[in-house]
């Protein structure tokens, strides 16, 4: 690894554990370190306000590395596997179909939950997870490519975006509140189940596609060279698409599609340290984690014109990440002949 | 060592024309052979059920006696390599990386590269005169130069075949001798190439064999001088093409029949 590389990953976790550290203290009602540490050690003899704060904002900070790390390595995997660097998390539709199962739990609360899991990330969950097998059994029959499974999402994508209009509409009016602000992503969760749940769901396909990184380096030349040296390219196909969209499902459903975190992280670490997954996927990981984290403490910081209410992470994302990543793009396609869009 | 082909028919679409359709060969290493034919006769096609990337419908590749589909994938890259046509990276990479990419089946699992590495990749690229290229942005490269490196490519992968696809086209007269002595080089040291390839005078000169195929059949396989004659290639490509012996060495030259006084 060369100098400059290993400076950047240096930076990279240095940032990270920075904002791991202050995002804690930083909200509405900011806390001093020594408030946060006693509240942490000796939660008995703190302050019960730092306490109650506390309790509240560390799931919510391990929540944000969870999802900030999955839908990064998922969008760096999924540029890839689709052989399109404008692809997300998203482009497959399981989002769509998770934000879809959603708001049928948030328009009718009858809808069930699921085990450990409330109502809203149950349907969450079992719509991208019919989706995603719809999505793979079509892209078996067919062995589909990059660009079928594209449009194949966009076709799910707007399916999903359909049904969940329809359901917005026949839902009751004061519901309506709920669902919008789901639809804008967001970690502010109470208490410990989500981050648990994301990270049992998730962990196990951040494993598998961390292990086949080596063999998305290879994808990346296209399916033919792949095969010509020694990857087994359709068991590959599944195993990424498989894992990537289920680690989008566990975050979709606990945080709401949080916009451009897999999208601008992974061009970002790419930009950063050169393309090859094995440096790729783990930087995504940690840049991800502190990408999302750092932007829900100013989310939670940054007062909402006297409402009393926060800004969702996912604007705030949004509105970070539009820009910079329309700057990207700006400075690569005069720099590079084919590598967006080619 | 034998790369063979029994019976080969592919279609791509079952209602679709075979693109290849009851091919056999038996080719052995030490050899550079070239496939040629009209556009359309399948000669890519025949590359890629060679490669084991399409699955015959008909027929085997057998190596060393062996099916191809017995092999594992990495055992197969071990002793096969492709190279299809134009080959276009997502990413932006630096030459010494699109060379080391190589090196994959011979690395364990996450990558982790063996002893040989530095070596084949050092030896790839001298020997395709890309040295001097490693640290330069390999879309920064000219498409001549492009080529060479993923020659060199094939070569850090050090297999006993070589695979390819229409490596010279687009390549100026002076690039493509460069890349089939490249090629040559490979062939000396015992490895069997199989190219195809449009240009029947580079295949006249550099290969020892020639598979001529037309519409998806076995027309001719020879030497040059067996198979590049013209009333071989006139069933093939139609009368509009002359064979006259090279001046310097006993091989064939294909000329287009002059279009001025008609």
């Amino acid at each position: 690894m060369s100098r400059r590389r290993r400076a950047v990953v240096l930076g990279l976790v240095a940032a990270a554990v920075v904002v791991v550290v202050v995002a804690p203290l930083v909200g509405t009602v900011p806390l001093r370190p020594g408030l946060v540490i006693e509240a942490i050690v000796h939660p008995a003899a703190a302050d019960p306000l730092a306490v109650q704060i506390v309790s509240l904002r560390l799931p919510r900070v391990v929540l944000g590395l969870l999802v900030g790390a999955f839908l990064a390595v998922a969008g760096a995997s999924f540029q890839t596997l689709l052989g399109n660097p404008l692809a997300t998390p998203y482009t497959v539709g399981v989002a769509a179909a998770g934000s879809f199962g959603a708001f049928l739990a948030l328009a009718w609360p009858l809808i069930g939950r699921l085990g450990p899991l409330g109502a809203v990330p149950a349907q969450a969950v079992v719509w991208s997870a019919f989706e995603l097998l719809l999505l793979a059994f079509l892209a078996r029959r067919a062995r589909w490519g990059g660009t079928a499974l594209i449009l194949a999402g966009v076709t799910f994508n707007f399916l999903f975006a359909a049904g969940t209009l329809l359901v917005r509409l026949l839902a009751d009016p004061f519901r309506l509140q709920a669902m919008d602000r789901w639809l804008m992503g967001g970690l502010d969760i109470v208490g410990w189940r989500a981050p648990v749940t994301v990270a049992v769901m998730g962990l196990p396909a951040l494993v598998v596609l961390l292990a086949v990184a080596p063999a998305l380096d290879q994808l990346a030349f296209g399916d033919a060279v792949a095969h010509g040296r020694g990857v087994p390219v359709a068991r590959l196909r599944g195993l990424v698409l498989a894992a990537g969209a289920w680690l989008t499902a566990a975050c979709v459903a606990q945080a709401g599609p949080i916009a451009f975190v897999g999208l601008l992280v992974p061009h970002g670490v790419r930009l950063l340290i050169g393309s090859s997954h094995r440096r790729v996927l783990p930087a995504s990981v940690v840049a991800g984690a502190a990408f999302l984290v750092a932007a829900d403490a100013l989310a939670r910081t940054v007062p909402l014109l006297g409402r009393g209410a926060e800004l969702p992470v996912g604007v705030i994302t949004a509105l970070v990440g539009g820009p910079v990543f329309l700057l990207l793009l700006a400075r690569r396609s005069s720099a590079n002949r084919s590598s967006i869009g080619g | 060592m034998s790369l063979e082909a029994r019976g080969l028919t592919f279609a791509y679409a079952e209602d679709a024309a075979p693109a290849v359709s009851g091919v056999d060969l038996e080719l052995e290493t030490g050899e550079l052979i070239a496939v040629v034919g009209p556009n359309g006769s399948g000669k890519s096609t025949l590359l890629a059920l060679l490669a084991g990337w399409r699955r015959p419908q008909v027929g085997e590749v057998l190596l060393d006696g062996r099916p191809l589909g017995s092999l594992s994938h990495r055992e197969r890259a071990l002793q096969v390599a492709y190279l299809p046509q134009s080959v276009v990276p997502l990413y932006d990479l630096t030459v010494g990386e699109v060379v080391a990419s190589g090196r994959h089946p011979h690395r364990g699992p996450w990558g982790l590269g063996n002893g040989g590495d530095r070596a084949a990749i050092a030896g790839a690229l001298a020997a395709t005169a890309t040295t001097q290229l490693a640290a330069r942005d390999f879309g920064s490269l000219s498409g001549g130069e492009q080529q060479r490196v993923l020659v060199a490519s094939v070569f850090a992968q050090q297999p006993r075949w070589l695979l390819l696809d229409e490596p010279t086209a687009s390549l100026d007269v002076h690039h493509r001798v460069a890349v089939l002595d490249v090629l040559r080089s490979a062939v000396r040291r015992g490895s069997g190439v199989i190219l195809v390839t449009h240009d029947l005078n580079l295949a006249a000169l550099f290969a020892d064999r020639v598979v001529l195929l037309v519409e998806g059949r076995r027309h001719a396989v020879g030497t040059p001088t067996e198979v590049l004659v013209q009333p071989v290639l006139e069933a093939a490509y139609g009368p509009e093409l002359i064979v006259v012996e090279h001046p310097e060495v006993a091989r064939p030259v294909v000329l287009p029949r002059s279009g001025l006084s008609r």
